[in-house]
């Protein structure tokens, strides 16, 4: 039984979540994440077991009707502060320190509690509640979180989430039983992007499998994500490279991660929310009109975005951050996530054409029908 | 701004001041009538971005009676007859004339199947006989002389009992002339509508499956890598070698001129005589290129003006002591035309569309060597020739008096020229002076100046009610005529110019509007060559220069596959960007796009 494993190791939504698991494949697939782990839906049984021995509370809570609002809600707000409030079981607290020392980072090692890496503590959930969290796991992200007693008191926040009134509404409504309801953790390196956003491998304006279609804004992708901004939008081809739209936006605000002495709080955003640790500047004035990337980065998240795209063999939806440096714009592409496409996925648009016993055919059909402007 | 409709309609375009009399230098059958203001008129500023001058307006007239014959006669397409057009102020409007009848289209399709069918199942050998029957034509235009009409006829004209006189031919082989440049377009359209049909059907279906790729990615798929195109610019590099290994590479400098140095090449013993033999015969026909696309008199070939090749061969010439010139990287080429074509194929989610896919390219790719090379026995080597015959003609009317000068000649109709040619034959018959000088001169002199004049108007990019739907595929292609184009038309951005994206990239830099081939040394290193067509005559250009911008031209034009293969942007058949942009100006070219902004 492990509690805790890489994220390069992490495997399997009803081990690790749903954004554990992708995050594990995008790593093995060879493309580039924020270094991190995840604590696993053992390590949150092993909490829940010491918390509420028998599973006794939670049986309570799996009796209630979807309609008892209040009833919900007290329970909630009981298993919240006791999840919450009691941290993890020993043995897990271990496993999490250890793995969040490896990241390293921090003042040098002096040991004191808030030394170590700045990271995000996200949740992580399991299949089987992932439709609801796909709402609710918008609330339980943490970001510039230091120090090892303030990461796993935001593992265990994380773990609380899963019994927010939204959630325990939305299983209570599909009458799912709490018993084999489970949250994981990830715990990733923070990143200050010097620019991120959104691209997704086919376009999203006229399902186009040929191109891939990049928004993305200066610093945090949140700007683009909560509407703060206009991004820049390019359409470049998988094909040839060719870069064949380009609109460059004002992009007054920004939203940067300032490390130092913003952890700690509790955040209600996601990394792609503004939260503690989040400032909103106003752009400085040479960078507002200017495009967030080079055409070389342009280029190097495509060929990133196809790699994952062929990876999972579909179009896939991606967050992505470009860090500060110098080294080669791939060296510098990190992807925060990637999920299928779902929007064109769904649409069901027919052949372009079929074969006809004849090539020529094709032609004398095209001027066979009326086409001509009168 | 007050958004703008519609385009104005035939009837309300007013003559132009000083220019009221255009009416006299065009057919009465190009003129518009009440009833076309009904209909949508565009402006063919593709092929005629100028105003018209009256001998140029056979360029309308012949390709237009062929291009007609060819689809609504000859192979019977179901769905159009001919391209009707008109001439107003000079320019020239055209609309295309459909057959919307369910029923008529039906029983026109019955003939177009097998007849079409036959050209596309015997495309090769046809395309072969082709060949052969064009340079026939080429031969016999090339044959056609100007009679000298000598005081008597020779002695076997009588002894050999030929009976015909010398003034006799100067019609009949005026008529000749004529009557070839007619069978050379008859010929030009006989495989090239059918031609681009299968480019249609492919640029059809890459629309349908990838809704966003551009016409020039759908290019480089069908583009051939051999083709004649690059042979004059192939040969104008052979000559630099030559002339370095030759020992003779001194005398191409930097503004050397062409009689003066081929009259020190024949003073230079041996090395010079190879060198001579060798331009000779590289001469005809790989100069026969115009420096234009063969639409008015005044494109003139290599052969014509050798000012071009040789202020080309000076860099070439250098390029070869620095080291040699790098050939063309064809099988790069090649390999990146499969790359592409794999790669959208592999895109396609199902076996039928990928059968379907692979069928149509395969027609494009049996066509293209027709549709690329057929610019060059017919715009280039036939016309080339077509107009240095009626040039001679025009020296024949200046030398008996009629015109002032050869040039003049291109200021009559051809039905004028051969009114005049009349004349002369009666003349020369009766004995008395030819009387056209009185009635003739005036008339060029008004025309030359109203055609000044005209050169000022803006004509509008369309005429008459604007339809509801612009979905004619070959309108699109041919025309670059889109839904969106019309917008643009009718609110355009007064900074900006638009055209086809033809080769991807943005650039920005300083523009050279260059009107003719010969201005060629005025180009400086880098900058952003702005002209109203290119053709191969214009190659060696490239090399210096860092975008193109045509007035003229689609996404398989010459300014189009030059620029692709060079990696620099270009924008296309923007209709007025020689207008518009002005030398010095910073400009922004977007090959993506299809747009070119005027910066400051």
């Amino acid at each position: 039984m492990s509690f805790v494993v890489t994220l390069a190791a992490a495997r399997g939504a009803g081990t690790v979540g749903g954004k554990a698991a992708s995050l594990g494949e995008l790593t093995r697939a060879g493309v580039a994440v924020p270094p991190g782990f995840a604590v696993t839906v053992d390590g949150f049984t092993a909490a829940m077991d010491a918390l509420d021995p028998g599973g006794a509370l939670r049986a309570e809570v799996s009796r209630l009707d979807a309609a008892d609002l209040a009833g919900i809600a007290a329970a909630g707000a009981r298993l919240r502060a006791l999840v919450g409030g009691a941290g993890p079981p020993a043995e897990v607290a271990a496993a999490v320190i250890a793995a969040y020392a490896a990241l390293g980072g921090g003042s040098g090692g002096s040991g004191g509690s808030a030394d170590g890496a700045d990271v995000a503590v996200r949740s992580s959930a399991t299949v089987e509640d992932s439709a609801g969290a796909s709402f609710a796991g918008l609330q339980d992200t943490y970001l510039g979180i230091r120090g090892a007693p303030a990461v796993l008191e935001h593992v265990a926040r994380c773990w609380a989430s899963l019994f927010n009134d939204e959630s325990l509404t939305y299983r209570r409504r599909l009458g799912m039983d709490e018993a084999g309801v489970a949250m994981a953790v990830v715990v990733q390196t923070m990143v200050a992007p010097r620019a991120a956003g959104v691209l997704f491998t086919r376009s999203p304006v006229t399902g186009d499998r040929s191109v891939v279609a990049i928004e993305g804004t200066w610093g945090l992708g949140s700007a683009l994500v909560s509407g703060d901004v206009t991004p820049d939008s390019w359409v470049i081809s998988k094909i040839t490279g060719e870069i064949t739209t380009r609109r460059v936006s004002p992009k007054i605000k920004t939203h940067r991660y300032v490390p130092n002495g913003f952890g700690f709080s509790p955040s209600h955003a996601a990394v792609s929310l503004p939260g503690d640790g989040v400032v909103i500047a106003e752009t400085p004035a040479e960078l507002r009109d200017a495009p967030c990337l080079t055409d070389d980065e342009i280029r190097a998240l495509a060929a990133t975005a196809r790699r994952v795209e062929a990876h999972y063999g579909r179009p896939q939806d991606i967050e992505w951050a470009v860090l500060d440096g110098e080294s080669a714009p791939d060296g510098r592409i990190v992807l925060l996530q990637s999920r299928p496409e779902t929007v064109w996925a769904a649409r069901e648009t027919g052949p372009a054409g079929a074969p006809r016993a004849r090539a020529a055919d094709h032609v004398l059909a095209l001027f066979g029908k009326q086409t001509r402007w009168t | 701004m007050t958004e703008q409709t519609g385009f104005p309609l035939p009837s309300q375009i007013a003559d132009v001041p000083g220019a009221e009399n255009w009416r006299s230098m065009y057919q009465y059958f190009t003129r518009f009538q009440p009833d076309d203001d009904k209909r949508f008129w565009f402006y063919n500023s593709m092929h005629f971005p100028e105003p018209m001058p009256a001998f140029d307006t056979v360029t309308a007239e012949v390709p237009y009676q062929a291009i007609g014959a060819n689809t609504a006669r000859l192979f019977v397409f179901p769905t159009t007859l001919g391209i009707e057009h008109r001439i107003v102020n000079g320019r020239v409007y055209i609309t295309a004339n459909p057959v919307l009848d369910p029923a008529e289209i039906e029983r026109r399709g019955a003939e177009f199947g097998p007849r079409a069918g036959y050209y596309f199942e015997n495309w090769d050998a046809l395309y072969e006989g082709w060949k052969d029957r064009l340079r026939a034509l080429i031969t016999e235009i090339e044959s056609i002389t100007v009679p000298e009409l000598p005081e008597w006829e020779a002695a076997d004209v009588v002894f050999g009992a030929v009976g015909v006189a010398q003034n006799h031919y100067l019609q009949e082989n005026f008529h000749r002339v004529i009557a070839l440049y007619s069978k050379m377009w008859h010929h030009h359209t006989e495989m090239l509508m059918l031609g681009y049909g299968a480019y249609v059907v492919f640029f059809q279906f890459c629309q349908q499956a990838f809704p966003e790729i551009s016409d020039q990615t759908v290019g480089r798929m069908v583009a051939g890598i051999d083709v004649i195109m690059y042979r004059p610019d192939d040969e104008l590099k052979s000559l630099a070698n030559l002339a370095v290994e030759l020992g003779v590479d001194d005398l191409f400098t930097q503004g050397c001129v062409a009689a003066e140095v081929l009259s020190a090449l024949e003073g230079r013993g041996e090395a010079g005589a190879r060198w001579l033999d060798a331009f000779g015969a590289a001469r005809d026909p790989w100069f026969h290129v115009s420096s234009g696309d063969g639409f008015y008199h005044h494109h003139l070939s290599w052969n014509d003006d050798l000012t071009v090749p040789f202020a080309a061969l000076p860099g070439y010439v250098a390029a070869v002591r620095a080291g040699g010139i790098t050939p063309r990287p064809t099988q790069q080429l090649i390999a990146d035309r499969e790359r592409i074509a794999n790669g959208y194929r592999d895109l396609l989610p199902s076996d039928d569309e990928k059968a379907a896919f692979d069928q149509m390219l395969g027609l494009c790719r049996l066509v293209f060597p027709f549709v690329e090379d057929h610019k060059f026995y017919c715009e280039h080597w036939f016309t080339t020739r077509f107009f240095q015959k009626v040039k001679a003609f025009g020296a024949l009317l200046a030398a008996q008096g009629v015109i002032a000068e050869t040039g003049d000649v291109f200021h009559l109709h051809h039905t004028e020229i051969d009114q005049a040619l009349a004349d002369v034959s009666l003349a020369w018959a009766a004995g008395t002076p030819p009387l056209g000088a009185g009635h003739f001169q005036p008339i060029i002199a008004e025309r030359k100046a109203m055609i000044e004049v005209l050169k000022d108007w803006s004509p509008p990019p369309a005429l008459g009610p604007v339809p509801e739907a612009l979905n004619d595929p070959a309108v699109r292609m041919l025309w670059g005529i889109t839904q969106e184009r019309v917008a643009s038309w009718l609110n355009p951005d007064p900074d900006e110019v638009v055209g086809v994206a033809a080769s991807s990239g943005v650039v920005e830099g300083i523009a050279r509007v260059l009107h003719d081939v010969s201005e060629m040394s005025e180009l400086r290193e880098g900058e952003i060559l702005v002209v109203p067509v290119t053709a191969p005559s214009w190659a060696p250009v490239f090399a210096k220069i860092k975008a193109a911008v045509s007035d003229i031209g689609g996404s398989m034009s010459h300014a189009a596959i030059v620029a692709r293969e060079y990696g620099m942007p270009a924008v296309v058949g923007t209709g007025d960007a020689t207008k518009r942009i002005r030398t010095g100006d910073k400009i922004r070219v977007d090959g993506d796009r299809g747009r070119v902004r005027v910066l400051s």
